[in-house]
């Protein structure tokens, strides 16, 4: 039984959600074909994006060196750490679901937790892959005026949080195979920080 | 899928430049990005299962109807609601939103739309939890939620 529970909670679920959509397939009904349509599509999607993204992120890992991380958008990194998370943000694409991973790995590595807030949030509204979409439909006074708008909103956003976490002594998750690898990680890492 | 090919491109690209300089590093980070997904496989079950459910439930269609209805700041707050749930790529949101403007819905209803989009996910809570830990998720959700109010008011005052 103990083993039982130990299972995570996403792959009963998905057990779960693979015998619906077989039951639905069986049976045959309108919405239970578009289900089945919805979910190939997504996650046709999903099987090729989330490798490379996972991939790319190693490979940043095992790469980008930590004192590097820490001089540029650490702690004492001033208003240029923040112009450089925020370019950064803007010259990637995708959705926001991607971009954890990186915030994560950009946190462990020294980045300031404003910085690290202020990277999602200029990822979620400042992307320009995105905004020339937007502007295309929307048009480019409307994309300029939001995105204006979004900058002092996430800043100030970045700072709330920042503060808040210094406040309550929170970090970020530590992820499993940090500890495993036994590399000189967050765990270490958190304890000069403050 | 254009934007799915230059993801692999650039992914094949990085493991042969890395692998020229030094194949042990690649090695070391292509392993640990792997184990990065697969401890994280159950929370992108998750949120396969929640946006696939959601795009069958509510169809393009749908949304736009939702988001058309409603004047003023019930229509502001439909459209937080709405763009805080959903999980609308935006090749499909754009477009809608485009068609919607041209409809006369309020560019405040609209900009709230696009930002709660983008900023505020609710159907991908379990890998922003599985990150950032719940209590810094779930602020930076409401804290998006109320900045995507104030963007939608301020593009609405300035256009």
């Amino acid at each position: 039984m103990k083993d039982l529970r130990r299972v995570p909670f996403g792959y009963a679920a998905a057990l779960l959600f693979a015998v619906l959509l077989f039951g639905l397939h069986l049976l045959d009904i309108s919405v239970g074909q578009r289900l089945i349509q919805e979910f190939t599509a997504f996650s046709m999607r999903m099987v090729v994006l989330v490798p490379c993204i996972f991939i790319l992120i190693g490979l940043l890992d095992a790469w980008v060196p930590q004192q590097w991380i820490q001089k540029h958008v650490g702690e004492d990194s001033g208003i240029r750490g923040a112009v450089y998370v925020i370019l950064l943000a803007m010259f990637q694409g995708g959705p926001l679901y991607g971009a954890f991973p990186t915030a994560h790995l950009l946190w462990k590595k020294g980045c300031s937790m404003r910085n690290v807030f202020m990277y999602l949030g200029a990822f979620s509204t400042l992307k320009i892959p995105m905004m020339l979409f937007e502007a295309n439909f929307l048009g480019w006074r409307f994309t300029l005026v939001r995105g204006a708008a979004s900058l002092p909103v996430f800043v100030l956003t970045a700072a709330i949080m920042a503060a808040y976490a210094r406040g309550k002594g929170l970090q970020m998750k530590e992820l499993a195979e940090d500890q495993a690898a036994g590399q000189p990680g967050a765990a270490a890492d958190g304890l000069h920080r403050r | 899928m254009p934007k799915d090919l230059t993801l692999i491109a650039v992914t094949v690209v990085a493991i042969i430049v890395s692998a020229a300089i030094d194949r042990r590093k690649t090695v070391q980070g292509v392993r640990k990005g792997w184990r990065m997904l697969m401890n994280l496989l159950p929370q992108f079950l998750l949120l396969l299962i929640f946006v696939s459910v959601f795009l069958t439930l509510v169809s393009p269609e749908t949304l736009a109807a939702m988001l058309g209805r409603q004047g003023g700041s019930l229509g502001v707050i439909a459209a937080a609601c709405i763009g805080s749930v959903a999980l609308v790529p935006g090749p499909i949101a754009y477009p809608l939103t485009g068609m919607l403007a041209e409809s006369g819905v309020p560019l405040t209803v609209l900009a709230v739309f696009v930002t709660t989009l983008m900023m505020v996910g609710i159907l991908t809570f379990p890998v922003e939890k599985a990150y950032l830990g719940g209590r810094l998720a779930v602020l930076r959700n409401v804290l998006s939620l109320v900045g995507a109010l104030l963007i939608g008011v301020l593009v609405g005052s300035l256009l």
